[in-house]
């Protein structure tokens, strides 16, 4: 089970976002203007630590959350999903007139008793 | 009375060493505008080189600018709030046509905020003394403030010309050169200011640099010719921002995002006055600029004894919002500023109802006749839950706020400080004690007792906890822009006798 999937048509901007800078990171941001997104940044660009939480893996990038926003999230299911648009933070895609955002739902009963469980 | 779209020429260029120059790469943006989804014009999509050259010629105009004197700063900047103001209707027009934000707030708000602004650091700097304490008999030390040298500067979509207004004004009054790049979304009343300003000040000193945020905001954030970075904006792009910083050993300052709490306790239902009605527009007040302000007030809590007359009140007063063209002076709520927050919107209303958040009013999507069906328009919306459902916890920038209800003062702190930010707040009560005692246990750089959303010059503004650090506005705001000269001089004539 997961709790971040990602859909097809955001996995090959992923790929071509790949091709382009290399190793790549998910970090879904926090509130304000363009907050609340999922961003994606060259692995070395942002400093990350304990207090960021790894939620999985999509299309070989892994994604994270800090841990205070995690808080209010971890009853989720987040699917990482592509549009048109434009933001207005440092993400990759947005040269490429795209944006990447998230589709959430709650978690089922058995999603909530696996990861409660690890 | 009603305006519409203002003429604009098919391609802009960035300002740069006081000329309107094109992107060294040739390539430009689409900029539309959301009031009904038309194209506005063209804007250069700058890269590195764009970046570079500005801060190149800031580099260049730094030492003579730094070196003139308070007064003709001081000059400078009263130049352009006259200009501004000379200028108020295009202004307001050019801002409700890039951003959606209706007319009426446009010409009453953000353009005269943004003139008081530049008036009020022209008074700072000319009415500001450094200091000198004698140490002791022979001992005299003198602190003199200087310029950092190279300020960039990068500012958010919500309030275009007035996030400007606030940054420009204290860099340039102190003696910085400035680079500044404005959110993709909303170009245009900068590239307006330019036009107008373009021979107020010396070639270098103010440059406006437009383009993406990983092609021309990074460049900028972490050029290592730059002395300091302000940004407006949220959070993870802030702690890229810092982490560049950190690399140039530069001062930052974060103005972030908020969830802020609006507490009303039972007092303000003792009389059916003035003062209640008040507290109800104040309530109302969340859907202010499309919600679109960092300090919206996105949380309403309630104390229980007057929970369903006050909300009852609230309702009827959130559903009696006229929502029309932006452009039309009796619209008091426009077009959200992008299809991007327009859908992200309604995503959260998913998410609420999922969560067991009950609609009180709106949301939904706000579907106006003709052109404006193009739009992106979002009913208020009230949503009534608990403080720990997302739509409690995230900042929606949109006309929505969630409602819950608070049995006494601890629990009333409790869940206003339940939150990961601390930008602003509002207290609301007849109580003395609790005028003074609440606002000062929440965690919050901001909060309004009796009132909501006023934004002086001379109040200080900034955040608590995730919500950043240093402020906005104010006298102090020029500390941020400045580092201190200190000269310790000896009027003894004599030697140590060390050698």
């Amino acid at each position: 089970m997961k709790r971040v999937e990602i859909t097809d048509k955001a996995a090959e901007v992923v790929k071509q976002l790949k091709a382009k800078h290399g190793e790549l990171i998910f970090h879904q941001s926090g509130g304000c203007c363009d907050g609340s997104a999922p961003m994606i940044f060259e692995k070395e660009d942002m400093y990350l630590d304990e207090s960021d939480i790894l939620l999985g893996t999509v299309e070989g990038v892994n994604f994270y959350m800090n841990q205070d926003q995690f808080e209010y999230w971890k009853h989720t299911h987040l699917t990482v999903d592509i549009t048109e648009g434009r933001g207005a933070s440092f993400s990759l895609e947005i040269p490429l007139g795209l944006r990447f955002l998230i589709h959430s739902r709650l978690l089922t009963k058995e999603e909530t008793s696996f990861f409660n469980s690890k | 009375m009603s305006y519409s779209k203002p003429e604009f020429k098919d391609k802009y260029s960035n300002f740069i060493n006081g000329k309107f120059v094109p992107p060294v790469g040739g390539e430009y943006f689409e900029n539309t505008s959301p009031v009904d989804g038309s194209v506005i014009a063209k804007y250069p999509r700058s890269q590195k080189e764009d970046i570079e050259n500005a801060v190149g010629a800031a580099n260049a105009a730094k030492e003579a600018w730094g070196n003139t004197s308070a007064t003709e700063r001081a000059t400078l900047l009263n130049k352009v709030a006259d200009i501004i103001e000379a200028n108020l209707e295009e202004f307001a027009v050019v801002e409700t046509c890039d951003n959606g934000k209706p007319i009426r707030e446009t010409l009453n708000a953000d353009v005269p905020l943004s003139v008081d602004h530049w008036r009020y650091f022209a008074a700072c700097i000319r009415s500001e003394e450094g200091s000198a304490t004698e140490l002791d008999q022979h001992t005299l030390s003198m602190n003199i403030k200087e310029p950092l040298g190279v300020v960039g500067q990068i500012i958010p979509w919500n309030f275009p010309l007035l996030m400007l207004s606030w940054k420009l004004p204290p860099a340039l009054a102190t003696g910085n050169c400035v680079v500044l790049k404005p959110a993709e979304q909303t170009p245009a009343s900068a590239t307006l200011l330019m036009e107008k300003i373009a021979d107020v000040f010396p070639p270098g000193v103010v440059n406006v640099v437009h383009g993406f945020g990983p092609e021309a905001g990074k460049p900028l954030a972490s050029n290592s010719k730059v002395d300091k970075v302000a940004f407006t904006g949220e959070t993870t792009t802030g702690q890229l921002i810092m982490q560049y910083a950190s690399k140039n050993l530069n001062p930052v300052t974060m103005e972030l995002g908020g969830k802020s709490p609006n507490v009303f306790f039972n007092s303000v239902m003792d009389e059916d006055d003035a003062f209640l009605d008040k507290a109800i527009e104040g309530a109302v007040l969340f859907a202010f600029n499309q919600g679109e302000v960092c300090t919206c007030p996105s949380r309403i809590l309630v104390q229980e004894d007057i929970y369903d007359a006050f909300m009852k009140r609230v309702i009827e007063r959130t559903e009696a919002i006229v929502q029309t063209s932006p452009y039309d002076v009796n619209s008091m709520v426009g077009a959200q500023a992008s299809n991007d927050q327009y859908e992200k919107i309604q995503s959260y209303f998913k998410i609420g109802k999922e969560e067991g958040a009950k609609v009180l009013t709106g949301g939904e999507a706000n579907i106006l006749e003709g052109d404006l069906a193009n739009g992106y328009y979002i009913k208020p919306t009230i949503l009534e839950g608990h403080n720990k459902m997302r739509v409690f916890q995230e900042e929606i920038f949109g006309p929505v706020v969630c409602v819950t209800k608070f049995k006494d003062v601890e629990e009333a702190i409790a869940i206003a400080n339940d939150t990961m930010y601390g930008l602003g707040a509002g207290v609301w009560t007849r109580d003395a004690h609790q005028l003074y005692q609440v606002p000062r246990a929440i965690k919050a750089g901001r909060v309004w007792v009796n009132c909501y959303h006023a934004y002086p010059a001379h109040a200080p503004f900034g955040g608590y906890k995730k919500s950043g650090f240093g402020r906005e506005n104010h006298l102090m705001m020029m500390s941020h822009y400045r580092q201190t000269k200190n000269m310790l001089i000896s009027y003894d004539k004599n030697k140590l006798g060390f050698f």
